[in-house]
Protein backbone atom coordinates (compact mmCIF):
# COMPACT_ATOMS: atom_id res chain seq x y z
CA UNK A 1 0.00 0.00 0.00
CA UNK A 2 1.29 3.53 -0.83
CA UNK A 3 1.32 6.37 1.82
CA UNK A 4 1.96 9.44 0.12
CA UNK A 5 3.57 11.86 2.00
CA UNK A 6 5.68 15.16 2.74
CA UNK A 7 9.34 15.15 4.43
CA UNK A 8 10.12 18.47 5.86
CA UNK A 9 13.52 19.68 6.85
CA UNK A 10 13.72 22.15 9.55
CA UNK A 11 17.43 21.97 9.01
CA UNK A 12 16.93 23.88 5.56
CA UNK A 13 14.09 25.69 6.12
CA UNK A 14 14.52 29.39 5.64
CA UNK A 15 11.31 30.80 5.81
CA UNK A 16 10.63 32.25 2.99
CA UNK A 17 7.47 31.27 2.57
CA UNK A 18 7.59 30.19 -0.99
CA UNK A 19 5.66 26.58 -0.39
CA UNK A 20 2.76 28.92 1.07
CA UNK A 21 2.58 31.36 -1.93
CA UNK A 22 3.11 28.35 -4.66
CA UNK A 23 0.41 26.28 -2.70
CA UNK A 24 -2.10 29.20 -2.81
CA UNK A 25 -1.27 29.94 -6.11
CA UNK A 26 -1.91 26.05 -7.84
CA UNK A 27 -4.80 25.37 -5.49
CA UNK A 28 -6.74 28.85 -5.60
CA UNK A 29 -6.65 28.05 -9.52
CA UNK A 30 -7.91 24.29 -9.54
CA UNK A 31 -10.97 22.82 -10.68
CA UNK A 32 -12.12 22.55 -7.45
CA UNK A 33 -12.50 26.46 -7.24
CA UNK A 34 -10.69 29.35 -5.42
CA UNK A 35 -9.48 29.32 -1.82
CA UNK A 36 -11.23 32.68 -0.52
CA UNK A 37 -9.88 35.51 1.08
CA UNK A 38 -11.15 38.46 2.96
CA UNK A 39 -9.94 41.70 3.18
CA UNK A 40 -6.69 40.80 1.02
CA UNK A 41 -4.96 44.13 0.26
CA UNK A 42 -6.87 46.16 3.63
CA UNK A 43 -6.51 45.79 7.06
CA UNK A 44 -7.18 42.30 8.84
CA UNK A 45 -5.96 40.55 5.83
CA UNK A 46 -7.59 36.86 5.69
CA UNK A 47 -7.94 33.58 3.95
CA UNK A 48 -8.40 30.04 3.52
CA UNK A 49 -4.62 28.50 3.29
CA UNK A 50 -3.54 24.82 2.92
CA UNK A 51 -0.22 25.35 4.04
CA UNK A 52 1.40 27.95 6.56
CA UNK A 53 4.76 28.66 7.98
CA UNK A 54 5.61 29.70 11.20
CA UNK A 55 8.58 31.09 13.22
CA UNK A 56 9.33 29.85 16.64
CA UNK A 57 12.25 31.24 18.86
CA UNK A 58 14.59 28.08 20.85
CA UNK A 59 16.51 28.82 23.93
CA UNK A 60 17.18 31.99 25.37
CA UNK A 61 18.47 35.12 24.32
CA UNK A 62 21.87 35.53 23.21
CA UNK A 63 21.52 31.45 22.66
CA UNK A 64 18.53 31.32 20.67
CA UNK A 65 17.92 29.35 17.29
CA UNK A 66 15.19 30.16 14.89
CA UNK A 67 13.01 27.97 13.91
CA UNK A 68 10.70 28.15 10.98
CA UNK A 69 7.94 25.47 10.70
CA UNK A 70 6.01 24.75 7.52
CA UNK A 71 2.26 23.17 9.05
CA UNK A 72 -0.06 21.54 6.87
CA UNK A 73 -2.22 18.60 6.52
CA UNK A 74 -0.03 15.48 7.72
CA UNK A 75 -2.59 13.25 5.97
CA UNK A 76 -2.67 11.17 8.92
CA UNK A 77 -2.41 6.99 8.71
CA UNK A 78 -5.44 6.95 11.72
CA UNK A 79 -6.91 10.28 10.81
CA UNK A 80 -8.90 11.55 13.60
CA UNK A 81 -10.29 13.46 11.11
CA UNK A 82 -12.46 11.11 9.36
CA UNK A 83 -14.44 8.79 11.04
CA UNK A 84 -16.46 11.70 13.08
CA UNK A 85 -17.43 13.43 9.36
CA UNK A 86 -21.45 12.70 9.36
CA UNK A 87 -21.45 12.42 5.55
CA UNK A 88 -18.69 11.00 4.80
CA UNK A 89 -16.98 14.38 2.88
CA UNK A 90 -14.16 13.71 4.46
CA UNK A 91 -12.14 10.42 3.59
CA UNK A 92 -8.82 9.16 3.02
CA UNK A 93 -8.12 6.86 -0.23
CA UNK A 94 -7.09 3.36 -0.07
CA UNK A 95 -4.74 4.10 -2.85
CA UNK A 96 -2.37 6.62 -2.06
CA UNK A 97 -3.49 7.09 1.91
CA UNK A 98 -4.07 11.20 0.47
CA UNK A 99 -6.66 12.56 3.36
CA UNK A 100 -9.54 14.25 1.03
CA UNK A 101 -12.54 16.52 1.18
CA UNK A 102 -14.92 16.01 -0.95
CA UNK A 103 -16.34 19.77 -1.30
CA UNK A 104 -20.07 18.68 -2.93
CA UNK A 105 -20.96 16.40 0.08
CA UNK A 106 -19.54 18.55 2.72
CA UNK A 107 -22.08 20.67 4.69
CA UNK A 108 -19.63 22.72 6.73
CA UNK A 109 -20.37 21.53 9.93
CA UNK A 110 -16.71 21.91 11.39
CA UNK A 111 -16.60 19.07 13.55
CA UNK A 112 -13.45 17.54 11.41
CA UNK A 113 -11.73 20.44 12.51
CA UNK A 114 -12.51 19.70 15.92
CA UNK A 115 -11.66 16.20 15.52
CA UNK A 116 -7.99 17.53 14.13
CA UNK A 117 -5.41 18.03 16.63
CA UNK A 118 -3.27 19.97 14.32
CA UNK A 119 -5.46 22.67 13.05
CA UNK A 120 -4.81 21.73 9.53
CA UNK A 121 -8.19 22.09 8.37
CA UNK A 122 -9.82 25.76 7.16
CA UNK A 123 -13.18 26.51 6.46
CA UNK A 124 -13.69 28.84 3.29
CA UNK A 125 -15.52 31.17 4.54
CA UNK A 126 -17.47 31.69 1.36
CA UNK A 127 -17.54 28.57 0.53
CA UNK A 128 -18.89 27.19 3.48
CA UNK A 129 -17.23 23.85 3.10
CA UNK A 130 -14.02 22.70 4.63
CA UNK A 131 -10.69 22.93 2.93
CA UNK A 132 -7.38 21.37 3.83
CA UNK A 133 -4.07 20.09 1.60
CA UNK A 134 -4.92 17.74 -1.06
CA UNK A 135 -0.88 16.75 -1.59
CA UNK A 136 -1.65 18.45 -5.17
CA UNK A 137 -3.68 15.28 -6.14
CA UNK A 138 -4.89 17.25 -9.05
CA UNK A 139 -1.11 17.40 -9.98
CA UNK A 140 1.13 14.73 -9.09
CA UNK A 141 -1.09 12.26 -10.97
CA UNK A 142 -1.18 14.68 -14.25
CA UNK A 143 0.08 13.25 -17.65
CA UNK A 144 0.39 16.52 -18.98
CA UNK A 145 2.97 18.00 -17.46
CA UNK A 146 6.41 16.85 -17.18
CA UNK A 147 7.09 14.39 -15.08
CA UNK A 148 9.67 16.22 -13.00
CA UNK A 149 7.26 18.40 -11.53
CA UNK A 150 4.47 16.22 -10.98
CA UNK A 151 4.92 16.92 -7.42
CA UNK A 152 3.04 19.11 -4.83
CA UNK A 153 3.29 22.95 -5.94
CA UNK A 154 5.49 23.41 -2.56
CA UNK A 155 7.82 20.83 -2.89
CA UNK A 156 8.33 22.04 -6.79
CA UNK A 157 8.73 25.94 -5.51
CA UNK A 158 11.09 25.45 -2.03
CA UNK A 159 14.68 27.05 -3.02
CA UNK A 160 16.33 24.82 -0.51
CA UNK A 161 14.64 22.09 -1.32
CA UNK A 162 13.55 21.31 2.55
CA UNK A 163 10.48 19.29 1.13
CA UNK A 164 10.90 16.02 0.15
CA UNK A 165 7.59 14.01 -0.74
CA UNK A 166 6.73 10.59 -1.50
CA UNK A 167 6.14 7.17 -0.49
CA UNK A 168 6.93 6.19 3.35
CA UNK A 169 5.79 2.99 3.01
CA UNK A 170 8.16 2.27 -0.42
CA UNK A 171 11.52 1.92 2.20
CA UNK A 172 13.68 2.44 -0.48
CA UNK A 173 11.97 5.81 -1.55
CA UNK A 174 13.66 9.07 -0.51
CA UNK A 175 11.56 9.86 1.95
CA UNK A 176 11.67 6.68 3.66
CA UNK A 177 15.51 6.47 3.33
CA UNK A 178 15.55 10.53 5.05
CA UNK A 179 13.15 9.49 7.61
CA UNK A 180 15.28 6.95 8.72
CA UNK A 181 18.83 7.91 8.55
CA UNK A 182 18.16 11.83 9.72
CA UNK A 183 15.66 11.42 12.33
CA UNK A 184 12.28 11.94 11.01
CA UNK A 185 9.89 12.44 13.71
CA UNK A 186 5.82 13.09 13.51
CA UNK A 187 4.29 15.42 15.22
CA UNK A 188 2.29 15.35 18.64
CA UNK A 189 2.65 11.28 18.51
CA UNK A 190 0.83 11.16 21.58
CA UNK A 191 -2.16 11.17 20.18
CA UNK A 192 -1.58 7.97 17.76
CA UNK A 193 -2.76 9.58 14.89
CA UNK A 194 0.54 8.31 12.62
CA UNK A 195 0.90 11.23 10.68
CA UNK A 196 2.31 10.51 7.62
CA UNK A 197 4.14 13.77 7.00
CA UNK A 198 7.30 13.62 8.70
CA UNK A 199 10.02 16.40 9.95
CA UNK A 200 14.19 16.18 10.34
CA UNK A 201 15.06 17.78 13.14
CA UNK A 202 17.36 20.34 13.01
CA UNK A 203 21.15 19.92 13.52
CA UNK A 204 23.87 21.70 15.91
CA UNK A 205 25.56 23.65 13.20
CA UNK A 206 29.91 22.90 13.31
CA UNK A 207 32.17 24.42 11.56
CA UNK A 208 35.86 23.46 11.77
CA UNK A 209 38.15 25.55 12.56
CA UNK A 210 41.95 24.70 12.96
CA UNK A 211 45.00 26.89 14.70
CA UNK A 212 46.46 27.43 11.62
CA UNK A 213 43.29 29.41 10.00
CA UNK A 214 43.51 31.76 13.52
CA UNK A 215 47.13 32.61 13.63
CA UNK A 216 46.70 33.13 9.35
CA UNK A 217 49.60 31.19 8.19
CA UNK A 218 48.57 32.35 4.36
CA UNK A 219 48.77 35.68 5.00
CA UNK A 220 50.96 37.19 2.90
CA UNK A 221 53.40 39.20 5.76
CA UNK A 222 53.45 35.99 7.67
CA UNK A 223 57.13 35.57 8.63
CA UNK A 224 57.42 31.55 9.74
CA UNK A 225 58.93 31.33 12.84
CA UNK A 226 57.36 34.09 14.56
CA UNK A 227 53.64 32.80 15.19
CA UNK A 228 51.65 34.46 17.16
CA UNK A 229 50.99 37.90 16.32
CA UNK A 230 53.36 38.03 13.46
CA UNK A 231 51.36 40.95 11.59
CA UNK A 232 51.72 43.36 15.12
CA UNK A 233 54.78 42.61 15.67
CA UNK A 234 55.49 43.40 12.18
CA UNK A 235 53.64 46.50 12.26
CA UNK A 236 55.61 47.44 15.63
CA UNK A 237 58.99 47.14 13.68
CA UNK A 238 57.79 49.88 10.86
CA UNK A 239 56.76 52.12 13.32
CA UNK A 240 60.07 51.64 15.42
CA UNK A 241 62.01 52.10 12.14
CA UNK A 242 59.73 55.59 11.27
CA UNK A 243 60.23 57.25 14.78
CA UNK A 244 62.47 55.39 17.27
CA UNK A 245 60.93 57.74 20.30
CA UNK A 246 57.79 56.92 20.39
CA UNK A 247 57.92 53.40 19.63
CA UNK A 248 57.10 51.37 22.64
CA UNK A 249 58.43 48.39 21.15
CA UNK A 250 61.87 50.11 20.10
CA UNK A 251 62.43 49.96 24.18
CA UNK A 252 66.10 51.76 25.51
CA UNK A 253 64.44 54.60 27.31
CA UNK B 1 -13.03 26.64 21.62
CA UNK B 2 -15.12 29.23 20.37
CA UNK B 3 -18.71 28.58 21.72
CA UNK B 4 -21.48 28.91 19.06
CA UNK B 5 -24.98 29.66 19.82
CA UNK B 6 -26.48 27.23 17.96
CA UNK B 7 -24.62 24.50 19.40
CA UNK B 8 -25.28 26.48 22.67
CA UNK B 9 -29.18 26.39 21.45
CA UNK B 10 -29.19 22.90 20.11
CA UNK B 11 -27.91 20.80 23.22
CA UNK B 12 -29.90 23.03 26.22
CA UNK B 13 -33.41 23.03 23.77
CA UNK B 14 -33.46 19.11 23.62
CA UNK B 15 -31.72 18.33 26.72
CA UNK B 16 -35.05 19.85 28.02
CA UNK B 17 -36.88 18.36 25.61
CA UNK B 18 -35.94 14.92 26.57
CA UNK B 19 -36.54 15.66 30.35
CA UNK B 20 -39.58 16.64 29.91
CA UNK B 21 -40.51 13.75 27.90
CA UNK B 22 -38.92 11.43 30.20
CA UNK B 23 -41.65 13.23 33.23
CA UNK B 24 -44.40 12.76 30.85
CA UNK B 25 -43.74 9.13 30.51
CA UNK B 26 -42.69 8.63 33.88
CA UNK B 27 -46.21 9.47 35.22
CA UNK B 28 -47.88 8.17 32.81
CA UNK B 29 -46.04 5.05 33.00
CA UNK B 30 -46.76 5.28 37.00
CA UNK B 31 -50.43 5.72 36.79
CA UNK B 32 -50.46 3.23 33.98
CA UNK B 33 -49.22 0.46 36.41
CA UNK B 34 -52.09 1.45 39.26
CA UNK B 35 -49.47 3.11 41.73
CA UNK B 36 -50.59 6.70 41.30
CA UNK B 37 -54.41 8.24 40.02
CA UNK B 38 -54.49 8.93 36.34
CA UNK B 39 -53.30 12.36 35.53
CA UNK B 40 -55.78 14.65 33.28
CA UNK B 41 -55.22 13.92 29.56
CA UNK B 42 -54.46 17.55 29.41
CA UNK B 43 -50.88 17.46 31.37
CA UNK B 44 -49.46 14.62 28.59
CA UNK B 45 -50.60 15.67 25.53
CA UNK B 46 -49.52 18.95 26.67
CA UNK B 47 -46.11 17.68 28.10
CA UNK B 48 -45.42 15.59 24.78
CA UNK B 49 -46.42 19.14 22.39
CA UNK B 50 -44.09 21.15 24.58
CA UNK B 51 -41.59 18.42 24.66
CA UNK B 52 -41.90 18.39 20.13
CA UNK B 53 -41.63 22.07 20.20
CA UNK B 54 -38.30 22.13 22.25
CA UNK B 55 -36.44 19.81 20.33
CA UNK B 56 -37.90 21.15 17.55
CA UNK B 57 -36.50 24.41 18.03
CA UNK B 58 -33.39 22.55 18.59
CA UNK B 59 -33.42 20.93 15.53
CA UNK B 60 -33.73 24.13 14.02
CA UNK B 61 -31.04 26.08 16.11
CA UNK B 62 -28.49 23.18 14.20
CA UNK B 63 -29.37 24.07 10.86
CA UNK B 64 -28.08 27.63 11.87
CA UNK B 65 -24.57 26.11 12.61
CA UNK B 66 -23.83 24.20 9.49
CA UNK B 67 -22.43 26.44 6.20
CA UNK B 68 -24.18 24.11 3.79
CA UNK B 69 -27.89 23.58 5.56
CA UNK B 70 -29.36 22.37 2.22
CA UNK B 71 -27.08 19.70 2.31
CA UNK B 72 -28.20 18.63 6.05
CA UNK B 73 -29.64 15.17 4.77
CA UNK B 74 -26.32 13.98 3.93
CA UNK B 75 -25.16 13.82 7.65
CA UNK B 76 -27.34 11.10 8.15
CA UNK B 77 -25.15 8.85 6.23
CA UNK B 78 -22.23 7.99 7.96
CA UNK B 79 -23.78 6.68 11.32
CA UNK B 80 -21.34 3.39 11.57
CA UNK B 81 -18.44 5.85 12.75
CA UNK B 82 -19.86 9.65 13.76
CA UNK B 83 -21.74 10.27 16.67
CA UNK B 84 -22.47 13.44 14.82
CA UNK B 85 -24.19 11.96 11.86
CA UNK B 86 -26.10 9.16 14.60
CA UNK B 87 -27.10 12.13 16.16
CA UNK B 88 -28.70 13.81 13.21
CA UNK B 89 -30.82 10.13 12.93
CA UNK B 90 -32.23 9.38 16.25
CA UNK B 91 -33.15 13.47 17.12
CA UNK B 92 -35.84 13.38 14.77
CA UNK B 93 -36.77 9.87 15.71
CA UNK B 94 -37.11 11.16 19.17
CA UNK B 95 -39.11 14.49 17.80
CA UNK B 96 -41.51 11.53 15.37
CA UNK B 97 -42.02 9.02 18.65
CA UNK B 98 -42.69 11.76 21.24
CA UNK B 99 -45.42 13.32 18.82
CA UNK B 100 -46.71 10.04 17.90
CA UNK B 101 -46.94 8.86 21.78
CA UNK B 102 -48.70 12.32 22.32
CA UNK B 103 -51.03 11.97 19.40
CA UNK B 104 -52.15 8.28 20.52
CA UNK B 105 -52.24 9.06 24.46
CA UNK B 106 -54.75 11.79 23.10
CA UNK B 107 -56.98 9.07 20.94
CA UNK B 108 -56.74 6.68 23.96
CA UNK B 109 -54.93 4.10 21.57
CA UNK B 110 -53.93 1.54 23.43
CA UNK B 111 -50.55 1.79 21.40
CA UNK B 112 -49.71 5.01 23.57
CA UNK B 113 -47.42 3.38 25.99
CA UNK B 114 -45.59 0.74 23.53
CA UNK B 115 -44.81 4.09 21.33
CA UNK B 116 -43.86 5.61 24.60
CA UNK B 117 -41.34 2.87 25.14
CA UNK B 118 -39.95 3.91 21.43
CA UNK B 119 -39.67 7.54 22.65
CA UNK B 120 -37.83 6.70 25.63
CA UNK B 121 -35.19 4.39 23.78
CA UNK B 122 -34.45 7.27 21.58
CA UNK B 123 -34.43 9.65 23.81
CA UNK B 124 -31.87 7.45 25.78
CA UNK B 125 -29.86 6.98 22.40
CA UNK B 126 -29.94 10.78 21.44
CA UNK B 127 -28.57 11.33 25.36
CA UNK B 128 -25.37 9.04 24.34
CA UNK B 129 -25.22 10.66 20.89
CA UNK B 130 -25.24 14.63 22.31
CA UNK B 131 -22.73 13.19 24.73
CA UNK B 132 -20.67 10.97 22.61
CA UNK B 133 -20.02 13.83 20.32
CA UNK B 134 -17.61 15.95 22.53
CA UNK B 135 -16.56 12.88 24.70
CA UNK B 136 -15.10 11.27 21.89
CA UNK B 137 -12.64 14.16 21.00
CA UNK B 138 -9.94 12.56 22.93
CA UNK B 139 -7.37 15.40 22.55
CA UNK B 140 -10.39 17.61 23.93
CA UNK B 141 -9.23 16.74 27.38
CA UNK B 142 -11.82 18.98 29.10
CA UNK B 143 -14.59 16.66 27.05
CA UNK B 144 -13.22 13.42 26.73
CA UNK B 145 -14.46 11.60 30.42
CA UNK B 146 -17.80 9.83 31.23
CA UNK B 147 -18.62 12.90 33.07
CA UNK B 148 -19.33 15.14 29.80
CA UNK B 149 -22.52 12.10 29.16
CA UNK B 150 -23.67 11.87 32.79
CA UNK B 151 -23.66 15.75 32.63
CA UNK B 152 -25.68 16.24 29.62
CA UNK B 153 -28.51 13.58 31.13
CA UNK B 154 -28.26 15.29 34.36
CA UNK B 155 -29.36 18.43 32.97
CA UNK B 156 -31.23 17.89 30.35
CA UNK B 157 -33.42 15.56 33.06
CA UNK B 158 -32.99 18.26 35.81
CA UNK B 159 -34.55 21.41 33.28
CA UNK B 160 -37.04 18.97 31.52
CA UNK B 161 -38.48 17.94 34.90
CA UNK B 162 -38.69 21.55 35.90
CA UNK B 163 -40.73 22.24 33.10
CA UNK B 164 -42.91 19.61 33.95
CA UNK B 165 -43.12 20.92 37.41
CA UNK B 166 -44.84 24.11 35.80
CA UNK B 167 -46.82 22.49 33.23
CA UNK B 168 -48.65 20.40 36.24
CA UNK B 169 -49.11 23.16 38.46
CA UNK B 170 -51.47 24.06 35.32
CA UNK B 171 -52.99 21.31 34.21
CA UNK B 172 -51.95 18.44 37.13
CA UNK B 173 -51.64 19.94 40.38
CA UNK B 174 -51.75 16.78 42.22
CA UNK B 175 -48.79 15.99 40.42
CA UNK B 176 -46.82 19.57 41.41
CA UNK B 177 -45.17 18.53 44.51
CA UNK B 178 -43.60 15.07 43.61
CA UNK B 179 -42.29 16.94 39.65
CA UNK B 180 -41.20 19.43 41.96
CA UNK B 181 -39.00 17.18 44.45
CA UNK B 182 -37.95 15.41 41.40
CA UNK B 183 -36.77 17.95 39.74
CA UNK B 184 -34.51 19.61 43.12
CA UNK B 185 -33.22 16.31 43.14
CA UNK B 186 -31.89 15.73 39.61
CA UNK B 187 -30.80 19.34 39.82
CA UNK B 188 -28.61 18.47 43.06
CA UNK B 189 -27.04 15.60 41.32
CA UNK B 190 -26.37 17.44 38.43
CA UNK B 191 -25.11 20.34 40.44
CA UNK B 192 -22.53 17.69 42.29
CA UNK B 193 -21.55 16.13 39.07
CA UNK B 194 -20.57 19.58 37.08
CA UNK B 195 -18.82 20.16 40.01
CA UNK B 196 -17.24 16.70 39.91
CA UNK B 197 -15.94 17.98 35.93
CA UNK B 198 -14.85 21.51 37.34
CA UNK B 199 -12.89 19.92 39.67
CA UNK B 200 -11.17 17.45 36.74
CA UNK B 201 -10.64 19.81 34.47
CA UNK B 202 -9.05 21.64 36.89
CA UNK B 203 -6.61 19.52 37.40
CA UNK B 204 -6.00 18.72 33.79
CA UNK B 205 -2.26 18.51 32.31
CA UNK B 206 -2.28 19.02 28.88
CA UNK B 207 -0.87 16.14 27.47
CA UNK B 208 0.48 18.65 24.39
CA UNK B 209 2.56 20.88 24.50
CA UNK B 210 4.81 23.46 21.97
CA UNK B 211 7.73 21.28 22.14
CA UNK B 212 5.36 17.64 21.00
CA UNK B 213 3.85 20.32 18.52
CA UNK B 214 7.03 21.04 16.57
CA UNK B 215 9.23 18.28 18.05
CA UNK B 216 12.07 20.38 19.48
CA UNK B 217 12.99 19.14 22.74
CA UNK B 218 14.11 22.14 24.47
CA UNK B 219 12.48 23.44 27.63
CA UNK B 220 12.10 26.88 26.02
CA UNK B 221 10.14 27.31 23.07
CA UNK B 222 8.63 30.25 21.96
CA UNK B 223 6.13 31.08 18.89
CA UNK B 224 7.19 33.81 17.31
CA UNK B 225 5.00 33.78 13.91
CA UNK B 226 1.47 31.74 13.05
CA UNK B 227 2.04 32.36 9.61
CA UNK B 228 -0.86 35.36 9.19
CA UNK B 229 -1.10 38.60 10.88
CA UNK B 230 -4.69 38.84 10.27
CA UNK B 231 -6.18 35.74 11.87
CA UNK B 232 -7.48 32.76 10.64
CA UNK B 233 -9.79 30.28 10.72
CA UNK B 234 -7.55 28.86 13.23
CA UNK B 235 -7.75 31.68 15.58
CA UNK B 236 -11.45 32.28 15.33
CA UNK B 237 -12.39 28.53 16.00
CA UNK B 238 -10.68 27.43 19.04
CA UNK B 239 -10.98 30.49 20.99
CA UNK B 240 -13.66 32.22 23.02
CA UNK B 241 -11.89 35.28 22.86
CA UNK B 242 -12.55 36.66 26.60
CA UNK B 243 -10.36 37.46 29.37
CA UNK B 244 -10.21 34.82 31.98
CA UNK B 245 -11.85 37.48 34.56
CA UNK B 246 -15.38 36.80 32.12
CA UNK B 247 -14.57 32.99 32.02
CA UNK B 248 -15.02 32.77 36.02
CA UNK B 249 -17.78 35.63 36.28
CA UNK B 250 -19.39 33.31 33.93
CA UNK B 251 -18.80 30.32 36.15
CA UNK B 252 -20.30 31.46 39.00
CA UNK B 253 -23.09 32.75 37.02
CA UNK B 254 -24.21 28.70 35.88
CA UNK B 255 -23.39 27.50 39.47
CA UNK B 256 -25.69 29.88 41.10
CA UNK B 257 -28.41 30.42 38.17
CA UNK B 258 -28.38 26.04 36.80
CA UNK B 259 -28.58 24.93 40.50
CA UNK B 260 -29.23 25.97 43.78
CA UNK B 261 -31.62 29.69 42.37
CA UNK B 262 -33.98 27.73 40.41
CA UNK B 263 -33.73 24.70 43.46
CA UNK B 264 -35.06 27.42 45.70
CA UNK B 265 -37.58 28.96 43.46
CA UNK B 266 -39.17 25.31 42.61
CA UNK B 267 -39.26 24.67 46.20
CA UNK B 268 -41.40 28.35 46.93
CA UNK B 269 -43.29 27.25 43.73
CA UNK B 270 -44.27 23.89 44.41
CA UNK B 271 -45.60 24.94 48.09
CA UNK B 272 -47.34 27.84 47.20
CA UNK B 273 -48.44 26.56 43.81
CA UNK B 274 -48.00 29.83 42.26
CA UNK B 275 -47.04 29.26 38.54
CA UNK B 276 -45.51 32.13 37.91
CA UNK B 277 -42.84 31.00 40.39
CA UNK B 278 -42.26 28.09 38.81
CA UNK B 279 -42.10 29.57 35.38
CA UNK B 280 -39.33 31.41 36.75
CA UNK B 281 -37.49 28.92 38.38
CA UNK B 282 -37.77 27.28 34.87
CA UNK B 283 -36.47 30.51 32.80
CA UNK B 284 -33.64 30.89 35.36
CA UNK B 285 -32.54 27.46 35.13
CA UNK B 286 -32.56 27.81 31.10
CA UNK B 287 -30.32 31.05 31.56
CA UNK B 288 -28.09 29.30 33.71
CA UNK B 289 -27.61 26.32 31.26
CA UNK B 290 -27.35 28.52 28.50
CA UNK B 291 -23.61 30.00 30.62
CA UNK B 292 -23.11 26.40 31.71
CA UNK B 293 -23.28 25.19 28.02
CA UNK B 294 -21.30 28.21 27.12
CA UNK B 295 -18.18 27.68 29.57
CA UNK B 296 -18.22 23.93 28.73
CA UNK B 297 -17.23 25.21 25.59
CA UNK B 298 -15.14 28.12 26.08
CA UNK B 299 -13.16 26.22 28.70
CA UNK B 300 -12.10 22.97 26.32
CA UNK B 301 -8.50 23.93 25.06
CA UNK B 302 -7.86 22.60 21.40
CA UNK B 303 -4.26 21.47 21.33
CA UNK B 304 -4.39 22.89 18.20
CA UNK B 305 -3.85 26.36 19.57
CA UNK B 306 -0.29 25.55 20.75
CA UNK B 307 0.21 26.50 16.93
CA UNK B 308 -1.05 30.02 17.35
CA UNK B 309 0.05 31.71 20.43
CA UNK B 310 1.60 35.01 18.86
CA UNK B 311 0.91 36.90 15.79
CA UNK B 312 4.40 38.01 15.10
S1 LIG C 1 -3.39 16.44 10.01
FE1 LIG C 1 -5.47 16.78 10.76
S2 LIG C 1 -6.69 17.03 8.90
FE2 LIG C 1 -4.79 16.05 8.27
S3 LIG C 1 -5.22 13.85 8.32
FE3 LIG C 1 -4.31 14.39 10.31
S4 LIG C 1 -6.05 14.81 11.63
FE4 LIG C 1 -6.83 14.86 9.52
S1 LIG D 1 -17.14 20.16 7.86
FE1 LIG D 1 -17.53 18.88 6.05
S2 LIG D 1 -15.79 17.49 5.95
FE2 LIG D 1 -15.83 18.34 8.03
S3 LIG D 1 -17.00 16.92 9.28
FE3 LIG D 1 -18.47 18.45 8.54
S4 LIG D 1 -19.27 17.60 6.63
FE4 LIG D 1 -17.43 16.41 7.12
Amino acid sequence: MTQLALVIDLNVCVGCHACVTSCKEWNTSGVAGFLSDENPYDKDPTGTFFNRVQTYEVGEFPCTETVHFPKSCLHCEDPPCVPVCPTGASYKRKEDGIVLVDYDKCIGCKYCAWACPYGAREIDEKQQVMKKCTLCVDRIYDQAIPEAQRKPACVVACPTNARLYGDIHDPDSEVSRAIRERGGYALMPEWGTEPANHYLPRRKGTVAVDADQVSRIDSPLNVDGRIPGTLAALIAEAQAAADPASAPAAGGR
Amino acid sequence: MHPAFSVIFLTTLIGVAQGLFLAVFAIDLVSYIGLSELPMPSFIVAGCAMSVLFAALGLLASFWHLGRPERAWRAATMWRTSWLSREVIVLPAFLASVAAYGFTYATGSVWSIPLGVLALIACIALFVCTGMIYACLRFLQEWASPLTLVNYFLLGCASGFTFATLLASLLAPAYTEVLATWSIGLTTVALAVRAAMLARNARLRPKSTVQSAIGVKHPKVQQKSQGAMGGSFNTREFSHGRTRGFLRSVKWAFLLLAFPLPALLLWLGASSGAAAVLALAFAVQYVGLLAERWFFFAQANHPQNLYYQAIS
